[in-house]
């Protein structure tokens, strides 16, 4: 059934059932969209109030303001949160990234032994509930000496972005034709060389987004912080966490809709690294 | 008639049979294979697979008991607790001792909240009494010594007695007390030789003496000793804890000591299903105390309410998706991948703040007239509030598997069927549906296990009623403090977990998990 066009013959019921279908799709896609949107114009409001005032309805400028970004930006508990998540995230990637890029072409052979049974082990940080690997992490880091340190939040972080890592880099080795590397040993180049200038550029959008999915994970993690670390890893989540379940205030939404900019810029850059390696792997045309 | 000339082998450039060679060919690219997966391994070894046995262990770990009261626990090997009666003196002389040295560790508060969570009470027992332990009556033995000979309020005069080759055979009780007491100081790092021995000590040596067999002479004057000891007014310590606590005579307060004694314990794990040990043996916690039963049937309940609106919300999406060109479809893809990248916390703020009384939602029904302003709606800090959130985070975790499996689906199949004169509905329920479901229960699984496992959302719009099993595990662990018992919870929460999973990677197949 051809859902795009309505044939001209199509009965009164076709007709009901093709709008009405469209109307369905369309406030569900609603649903999924318009939290996110609806607290950008709020996070401008003049007032303290988490709903639209008759000023912000009027479209009175006097209604809208930029405090509640002002605070963030100056307020040393919103900077201090920005600077501790800048420190931890890159370097939990970074770890996530490298481990993961490199288990992923193992797992890739196809003579690789145990392949199922090492990948749903490897993956196994992403399903285990978060409270779970935090309780763990936390007896476990108490014993050795890694609890409330920056370590142990960095390498609980980087464990938590492996899974993210291997499925996107597995993904993009599917197409991978071995016969390039073995092109590459026959004309000489040793396995190093061949890795960098053959396997990498070719695997790399897969490791770009494999490492913004691990950064986003560390960046927006929090049950797992709140165990392992101490207050002076105290990260934006955290710190969003507490504004939430204490004095709720709107600096929250100032700092909701600085994250929804970043995650667009995110999902950006991924939906473009996803289709270029689509593209020279030449899995779609054009 | 048979051939005897032996089949060629096949031969290598080296000469070796081919077979051999490629077999060894194989094997070095097995091992390369998973040299590069090793460090990983070991990574997620030591960060993750250690924590998580940390934990298992915690559930039944129960050390605490017999490294605190060790004395105790072997003296009350010979009671029972049918008997009704509270044990002999010899326990309460190794409960003495024992609990002496844990209130100068400070550690028995901490036993009594351990054995607090099998039977309230405890936690108070130990504290009051922790706090009158070396305070007891058995000063009248230390005087009667010292006035005997004033030497024995000398340290120096103890570490002499320590140091005789027959101390130990001779006097056992004094020699392990004065054990503890010596490890004690150095701990402390006090001089052993300037500190006033405790009176447990004394009284050590007063049982010691009068249970004496044959004695050989330790120190000079030593039978006149004896037999001074041997006249000393005795001092029961079964009136001193009566006395300190009057609980200290009920059979129960004994009974719970001796049935979590061992090492390991399955008490947290009974607690977590709401049942208990009790002296008959285990049996149902009662009814008030019920509450890990109704939370692990709200998380399961309120994770099949939240997958069942996913399903219901993601079907049509994904249907329509299917439906569109590909350029278009990968356009309004974005829709569903912007949540999906949105940080979890700021979902939830979203939540909180349309959800509330004086929210956007709220606002928007009074406005259009749907609800009376004094009757606004109480969508927050219940279960409405956590399925409704719940819901929105975990959408397209459904939609992005439901959409890849129908995209395989060629239309042509409801062509076909349209064309052998089935209606649209059965078109699509006999032949389009049937081949959507592996995309349903892709999506189901996922989303189920991520919700029966899910702590922040529901910790911050759902309120009492609206909270899962894993709100419970984080308050275990870092308010009430009963790792035990957090950990026995976690423990059984994990085993669900890792069910589902084996059944996703059963019928899914982990290698089609996918990312946008």
């Amino acid at each position: 059934m051809d859902m795009n066009t309505l044939p001209s013959y199509a009965s009164t019921g076709e007709k009901v059932w093709f709008y009405g279908f469209r109307v369905l799709c369309g406030l569900i896609f609603f649903f999924l969209v318009a939290p996110i949107i609806v607290i950008i114009p709020l996070s401008f409001n003049a007032q303290n109030f988490f709903t639209f005032t008759k000023e912000m309805l009027a479209f009175d400028p006097a209604g809208y303001s930029l405090k509640h970004y002002q605070d963030f930006f100056t307020n040393s508990d919103w900077t201090g949160a920005i600077l501790n998540s800048i420190r931890i995230a890159p370097v939990a990637t970074l770890i996530s990234v490298s481990l993961g890029t490199l288990a992923a072409i193992g797992l890739s052979n196809p003579h690789m032994p145990f392949k199922r049974l090492i990948t749903a082990f490897l993956i196994s940080p992403m399903i285990v509930p978060l409270v779970i690997s935090a309780a763990g992490m936390y007896f476990f880091f108490s014993r050795i000496g890694l609890q409330g340190t920056y370590w142990g939040v960095v390498l609980a972080h980087a464990v938590l972005g492996i899974p993210f890592v291997i499925i996107t880099v597995t993904a993009t080795m599917v197409g991978f034709d071995r016969s390039l590397t073995r092109a590459a040993a026959s004309l000489g180049a040793n396995p190093i060389t061949t890795f960098w200038k053959i396997q990498m550029p070719l695997i790399l959008p897969g490791v770009i987004s494999g490492g913004l999915f691990a950064f986003i994970t560390s960046f927006d993690e929090v049950v797992v912080v709140l165990f392992v670390g101490s207050s002076a890893q105290k990260t934006l989540p955290w710190q969003m966490f507490i504004g939430l379940r204490e004095q709720i205030s709107p600096t929250i939404l100032a700092v909701a809709t600085v994250l929804v900019a970043l995650s667009i810029l995110l999902l950006t850059t991924v939906e473009l690294l996803r289709r270029r390696s689509e593209r020279i792997r030449g899995l779609t045309p054009g | 008639m048979q051939n005897e000339s032996t089949p060629e082998i096949p031969l290598a450039a080296d000469g070796r049979p081919l077979e051999q060679s490629l077999q060894r060919a194989l094997r070095a690219q097995k091992i390369r294979a998973f040299l590069l997966v090793v460090p990983l391994l070991v990574f997620v070894l030591i960060t993750f697979l250690a924590p998580i046995a940390d934990m298992l262990y915690r559930a039944v770990d129960n050390r605490i008991v017999s490294e605190t009261l060790p004395r105790t626990v072997e003296a009350l090997s010979d009671w029972e607790e049918s008997e009704n009666e509270p044990p002999e003196e010899d326990v309460f002389i190794a409960l003495y001792y024992d609990l002496f040295f844990a209130a100068e560790n400070k550690i028995h508060t901490r036993l009594g909240s351990r054995l607090n969570y099998q039977e309230t009470g405890m936690s108070s027992l130990f504290r009051r009494t922790g706090r009158r332990v070396d305070r007891f009556d058995t000063d009248e033995l230390t005087d009667a010594f010292i006035d005997f000979d004033p030497r024995w309020e000398d340290p120096t005069h103890w570490i002499t007695l320590s140091e005789h080759p027959e101390f130990a055979n001779q006097l056992p009780e004094t020699a392990g007390v004065w054990d503890d007491w010596t490890q004690l100081l150095i701990a402390e790092e006090d001089e052993l030789s300037e500190e006033e021995p405790e009176d447990l000590i004394y009284f050590a040596l007063y049982r010691d003496l009068n249970n004496i067999g044959q004695p050989v002479a330790l120190m000079d004057n030593w039978s006149e000793t004896v037999s001074a000891a041997q006249s000393f007014e005795p001092v029961s310590l079964r009136e001193q804890f009566a006395d300190a606590d009057e609980d200290w005579l009920l059979p129960s307060v004994w009974g719970t000591i001796k049935r979590f004694s061992p090492t390991i314990t399955d008490g947290y794990l009974l607690n977590a299903v709401d049942m208990q040990k009790t002296a008959d043996g285990i049996e149902a916690q009662p009814e008030s105390r019920q509450i890990y039963g109704l939370l692990f049937g709200r998380t399961l309940f309120m994770s099949l309410v939240i997958t069942i609106s996913s399903i219901l919300l993601a079907y049509p999406i994904s249907y329509f998706l299917t439906s569109l060109p590909m350029r278009k479809a990968n356009l309004l893809l974005i829709l569903v991948l912007l949540p999906f990248w949105t940080s979890l916390l700021v979902r939830t703020s979203a939540w909180k703040v349309l959800l509330q009384q004086q929210g956007v939602i709220n606002d928007l029904l009074v406005w259009v007239g749907l609800v009376d302003d004094a009757n606004r709606l109480v969508m927050m800090n219940n279960q409405t509030g956590t399925i409704i959130a719940m819901t929105h985070i975990l959408l397209p975790f459904m939609i992005l598997p439901m959409y890849s499996v129908m995209r395989t689906i060629p239309p042509s199949y409801v062509r076909a069927a349209k064309s052998l004169g089935a209606t649209n509905w059965t078109a699509f329920w006999r032949v389009y549906f049937p081949q959507s479901v592996p995309g349903i229960g892709a999506g189901s699984i996922l989303v189920f296990i991520m919700a029966i496992g899910y702590y922040i959302t529901p910790a911050i719009v759902g309120g009492t009623e609206g909270i899962f099993i894993s709100n419970r595990i984080a308050y275990h662990i870092s308010s009430s403090l009963n790792w035990g018992l957090a950990s026995a919870l976690g423990g059984i929460l994990l085993l669900a977990v890792v069910i589902l999973y084996w059944l996703y990677d059963k019928f899914v197949g982990i290698d089609n998990l996918k990312l946008g």
